[in-house]
C-alpha cells in the first residue's frame, strides 16, 4: 500500500516537473521568437515616416530599447560582434515578471492591455470549440453505434465515407462549402459574424467535422471489440433486449476511449479554430491572433494569444489525463 | 494490399507525373489574368473554369501540385532524416541526449499543437515557402525521432545485436546495419502520414495568409481567393477543384499509410 502511494506520487511530481518545463518552454518561445522578426518591429507599426523621437516614444514604452536577453552580441562601430553580459535586467525577466502579475503588456497598436483583448475574445473560442465538440458527439455516437452494430451493411459503409469525407476535407474546404449552400444558394444562415444565436452553427460544424468522422471510426471499432467480449454474451444469456446490452453494457465500456480522444481534441479544436474563425469571421482568440495580431504585425498580441491557447491546450491535455484514470482503474495502478 | 492502398498509390503516382510535367499538361499561364474571361463555368477551353481575375484554373491546379509535393517531401525527408538520427543516437546510447531528447523534446513538442507552433513561428520569421518549410520541419522531426528511439530500444536487446556485439562489430555498424533496416518499415508508414500532414500544412497555413503569397498557385491561395462572397456566388467551381485537389492528395498518402500499416501489422489486418 505505502508502495503504491509513493508510486502515485512519483508519477505526479513527474508530471508537475513536466508541466513546469512546457509552460518555461512555451513563454520563451514567444519572448525569445520577437527577437527574429526581421526588421524594427518599431518601423512595422509606425511606419518608415515616423520620427526618430516617436521610434524612441515607442521603443521606450514597449521595452523595446531594454536587452533582449541576459546576454546579445551587439555590433560596435566597427562592425563586429561582442558579447556583452546584461544580468537579470532584461526583457525576458521582464516579461516573466509581468506575466506572473497577469500582465501580457500592452498592444502595440492600440495600447491596450493584451490580457484585455484576450479576455475579450477567449469566451467566444470556447463557445465555439464546445460547440463543435458537441455537433461531433451527436454525430459520431450515433453513426458509429449502427455502423459497428450493422457491420458490413449499407448502414456501415454509408458511415465509412462520411468519416472518409470528413477526414480528407480541410476545414478551410469545408467552411466555404457550407457558406455557399448555406449562405450564398438557400439564404438560411448568415456567411459570417457573431450576431445571431443561429449563427455559430456553421462554424461548429466546420470545426467538428474532423471530430466527429474521428470519433466515428473510434466508437464503431470499440463497439466492435465491447461485442465480442464476454460480459456481452452474459447480458444476452440474461434475456436482455439487444438495445440494452448496446446502450446499458456495450456503449459504457466503449465509450472510455472516446472520452480521452475528446479531451485530446479540445486542444486540436482550438488550434483548429484558427482557420474556422478566420472563414466565418467568428471573434474569438484565432481572429484576433491572425488578423490583429500577425496580420497588423501586433506582437504582444501574437505573444499573449499563442500563450494562451497553448496554456488552454495544455491545461485540456491534464485533465484529459487526470479524467482518464479516474475513469479506468487499471491505469491508475501501472 | 488492400484496395485503398492501390487507390492511394494510383492517385499518387498521376499526381507526381502531373508535377513533372505541370508546363506540358497545363494549358494557360499559371498567371495570366483576363478580366473579360472571369468567372467562367467549366468547359472545354476552361476544364475547371476561370477565377475571379480571368485564370484558368485547371492549369493553377496543375501548377499547385508542385509546391504540395515539394513542401511535402523536402519537409518529409528533412524531418525524417534530422528525426532518425538524433532517435537512432537516444536510442542506443541512452544517457544525457536521451534524457534531453525523450524526457524534454518528446514532452514539450506533444504538449501543444503542431499548427499553432508552425503559425508561431511564420507569424515571426515572416510568410514565404522556404519559412514554411523550415517551421514544418522543426515541428516534424519529433515524431520520426520518438518512433525510431523506440524501435531502436526494442531492436537493440534482439539476439542478432547481441551476436554482433559479441563479434567485435562497431557501434555504427550495428547502427546502420543491423539496427536500422528493422526500424525503417514504420518510417515508411510514418513518412506516408507525414506527407498528408505537411501538404495539409501548407494549405492551410497557405490559406492563412502565412504561408505561400500570392500569386502562386498554391491551393491553399486558391481556396483563400475563391471564398470571398461575390466569388462564391458567380464561380463555386473555383473553391471546389482545388478544394477535391487537397482531398485527394490527402486522402492518397493516408490510403497508402494506413494500408501499409496493416500489412506490416498482421494483428491489425483482421479489423
Amino acid at each position: 500500500m505505502r508502495t503504491k502511494l509513493r508510486y502515485r506520487l512519483l508519477g505526479g511530481l513527474r508530471r508537475v516537473i513536466i508541466l513546469l518545463l512546457v509552460v518555461w518552454t512555451v513563454v520563451s518561445l514567444v519572448t525569445l521568437l520577437i527577437e527574429l522578426v526581421p526588421g524594427d518591429p518599431a518601423v512595422a507599426v509606425l511606419g518608415e515616416q515616423a520620427t526618430p523621437e516617436q521610434f524612441a516614444q515607442f521603443r521606450e514604452k514597449h521595452g523595446l530599447d531594454r536587452p533582449p536577453f541576459f546576454f546579445s552580441f551587439p555590433e560596435d562601430a566597427n562592425g563586429e560582434r561582442h558579447f556583452v553580459w546584461h544580468g537579470a535586467d532584461n526583457r525576458y525577466t521582464d516579461y516573466w515578471r509581468a506575466l506572473l502579475h497577469g500582465d501580457m503588456g500592452l498592444s502595440f497598436r492600440n495600447d491596450r492591455p493584451v490580457i484585455s483583448l484576450i479576455l475579450e475574445r477567449y469566451p467566444a473560442t470556447i463557445e465555439l470549440a464546445i460547440f463543435a465538440m458537441l455537433i461531433a458527439v451527436l454525430i459520431a455516437i450515433p453513426l458509429g453505434v449502427i455502423a459497428g452494430t450493422h457491420r458490413g451493411t449499407l448502414v456501415d459503409n454509408f458511415a465509412s465515407v462520411i468519416a472518409l469525407l470528413g477526414i480528407s476535407l480541410p476545414s478551410f474546404v469545408i467552411g466555404p462549402m457550407l457558406v455557399y449552400v448555406f449562405a450564398v444558394k438557400l439564404r438560411w444562415l448568415a456567411p459570417s459574424g457573431r450576431f445571431d444565436w443561429s449563427d455559430i452553427i456553421l462554424p461548429a460544424f466546420t470545426l467538428g467535422a474532423a471530430l466527429s468522422a474521428i470519433l466515428t471510426r473510434m466508437v464503431r471499432s470499440s463497439v466492435i471489440e465491447e461485442l465480442g467480449e464476454d460480459y456481452v454474451r452474459t447480458a444476452r444469456a440474461k434475456g436482455l433486449s439487444e438495445r440494452t446490452v448496446v446502450y446499458k453494457h456495450v456503449l459504457k465500456n466503449g465509450l472510455i476511449p472516446v472520452v480521452t480522444i475528446l479531451g485530446l481534441q479540445l486542444g486540436v479544436l482550438l488550434a483548429g479554430a484558427i482557420i474556422t474563425e478566420k472563414i466565418f469571421g467568428w471573434p474569438g482568440l484565432g481572429l484576433l491572433l491572425v488578423e490583429d495580431g500577425i496580420g497588423k504585425r501586433d506582437y504582444r498580441v501574437v505573444q499573449g494569444c499563442v500563450l494562451v491557447i497553448s496554456m488552454t491546450y495544455i491545461i485540456a491535455n491534464l485533465l484529459t489525463d487526470m479524467v482518464y484514470r479516474w475513469l479506468d482503474p487499471r491505469i491508475r495502478v501501472s | 494490399m488492400n484496395r485503398l492502398t492501390i487507390i492511394g498509390l494510383v492517385i499518387v503516382v498521376v499526381l507526381v507525373i502531373v508535377a513533372l510535367f505541370a508546363p506540358w499538361i497545363a494549358p494557360y499561364d499559371v498567371g495570366a489574368t483576363n478580366l473579360s474571361m472571369r468567372y467562367l463555368p467549366p468547359s472545354a477551353a476552361h476544364w475547371f473554369g476561370t477565377d475571379s481575375t480571368g485564370r484558368d484554373i485547371f492549369s493553377r491546379v496543375v501548377f499547385g501540385t508542385r509546391i504540395s509535393l515539394q513542401v511535402g517531401i523536402v519537409v518529409v525527408t528533412v524531418s525524417a532524416f534530422v528525426g532518425t538520427i538524433l532517435g537512432a543516437i537516444a536510442g542506443y546510447y541512452g544517457g544525457w541526449v536521451d534524457r534531453f531528447v525523450s524526457g524534454y523534446v518528446f514532452n514539450v513538442f506533444l504538449a501543444f499543437p503542431g499548427l499553432l507552433l508552425a503559425i508561431a513561428m511564420v507569424a515571426f520569421l515572416g510568410a514565404g515557402l522556404n519559412k514554411l518549410i523550415l517551421a514544418l520541419c522543426i515541428i516534424g522531426w519529433v515524431g520520426y525521432a520518438r518512433l525510431i528511439r523506440g524501435q531502436v530500444l526494442k531492436v537493440r536487446e534482439y539476439d542478432f545485436v547481441q551476436a554482433a556485439r559479441a563479434l567485435g562489430a562497431s557501434d555504427s555498424r550495428i547502427l546502420l546495419v543491423h539496427i536500422l533496416p528493422n526500424a525503417i518499415q514504420p518510417l515508411i508508414v510514418q513518412a506516408s502520414l507525414g506527407m498528408a500532414g505537411a501538404v495539409l500544412s501548407e494549405a492551410s497555413l497557405s490559406f492563412l495568409g502565412l504561408g505561400v503569397p500570392p500569386p502562386a498557385p498554391s491551393w491553399g491561395v486558391m481556396i483563400e481567393e475563391a471564398r470571398d462572397l461575390s466569388t462564391l456566388q458567380a464561380a463555386p467551381h473555383a473553391l471546389i477543384f482545388p478544394g477535391i485537389a487537397i482531398a485527394l492528395t490527402v486522402l492518397a498518402f493516408n490510403f497508402i499509410g494506413d494500408g501499409l500499416r496493416e500489412y506490416l501489422d498482421p494483428r491489425q489486418r483482421a479489423r
